[in-house]
């Protein structure tokens, strides 16, 4: 299911990103996907503080998930760009 | 990835070549154990496009550190049975230390980096989710030789 941005009408000067939510963590917020506006120069740990005030039962996700950018691990530290997808991933159990 | 039952006979068909003379197999099989329960299957889920990505860059990587190798490898998702292969990975190279370790690189990555989750299935229909031990990368994945490639036998 995808959710109209959950964030207040951004300045102009935002970017704007998707964030996607997997297995535990979309079952917990009961989303897959939201749009959300960020600050020009935000970072992944932005996004998932966005994240965390604003879906449904964010407060249960860690404040330090895995996290992915446009299909590749990344680090919390890692600065977003406008357009960006941004999957928080549950812990991993492939194999 | 596939919905389908995983044929390792296929994949070892893939990663055949004129110069290669050992082929190693990993399957993966769904399994029950006292510890874990009357586990009957489990479902797994993936984030379908990071996860062909996933395999495209450990692929890469372990090529580029056995450069001779073939490699091909499976993740099968939605209800997976006791006793049916979850993920396979057949790896050739010229010579069997290399094909060993070479596909043990691949698996273990594999396991630590693969977007994928699992639902256990119990017989009595109950579901619970289950992580594996100590998955999970470190942002960027390792590169370069360390602990990897260099088999003792």
């Amino acid at each position: 299911m995808h959710v109209p941005a959950t964030t207040p009408a951004a300045p102009a000067s935002s970017i704007r990103v998707t964030a996607r939510l997997f297995a535990q963590y979309a079952e917990l917020a009961g989303v897959e996907s939201v749009s959300i506006a960020l600050a020009p120069g935000a970072v992944v740990a932005d996004l998932v503080a966005a994240l965390r005030r604003t879906v449904p039962n964010g407060e249960l996700l860690p404040e330090r998930p895995l996290v992915a950018v446009n299909l590749s691990h990344a680090r919390a530290d890692q600065p977003l760009s406008d357009g960006d997808e941004i999957a928080l991933l549950p812990p991993l159990a492939g194999g | 990835m596939t919905r389908q039952p995983i044929e390792p006979l296929g994949l070892l068909r893939r990663v055949g070549g004129p110069g290669l003379g050992a082929v190693t197999l990993f399957v993966g099989l769904v399994r029950r154990s006292a510890e874990d329960g009357p586990v009957a299957a489990i479902e797994y889920t993936a984030y379908e496009a990071m996860l062909a990505a996933e395999w495209e860059r450990i692929f890469a990587e372990a090529e580029q550190r056995w450069p001779e190798l073939r490699v091909a490898a499976c993740h099968r998702l939605g209800v997976v049975p006791v006793g049916e292969a979850s993920i396979a990975v057949a790896a050739a190279a010229p010579h069997r230390a290399e094909a060993f370790a070479a596909c043990r690189y691949v698996i273990e990555e594999a396991k630590r980096r693969l977007p994928v989750w699992k639902q256990e299935i119990f017989d009595d229909g109950t579901r619970r989710w289950r992580a594996n031990q100590a998955a999970g990368p470190e942002a960027v994945p390792p590169q370069g030789g360390e602990g990897w490639g260099s088999p003792s036998f």
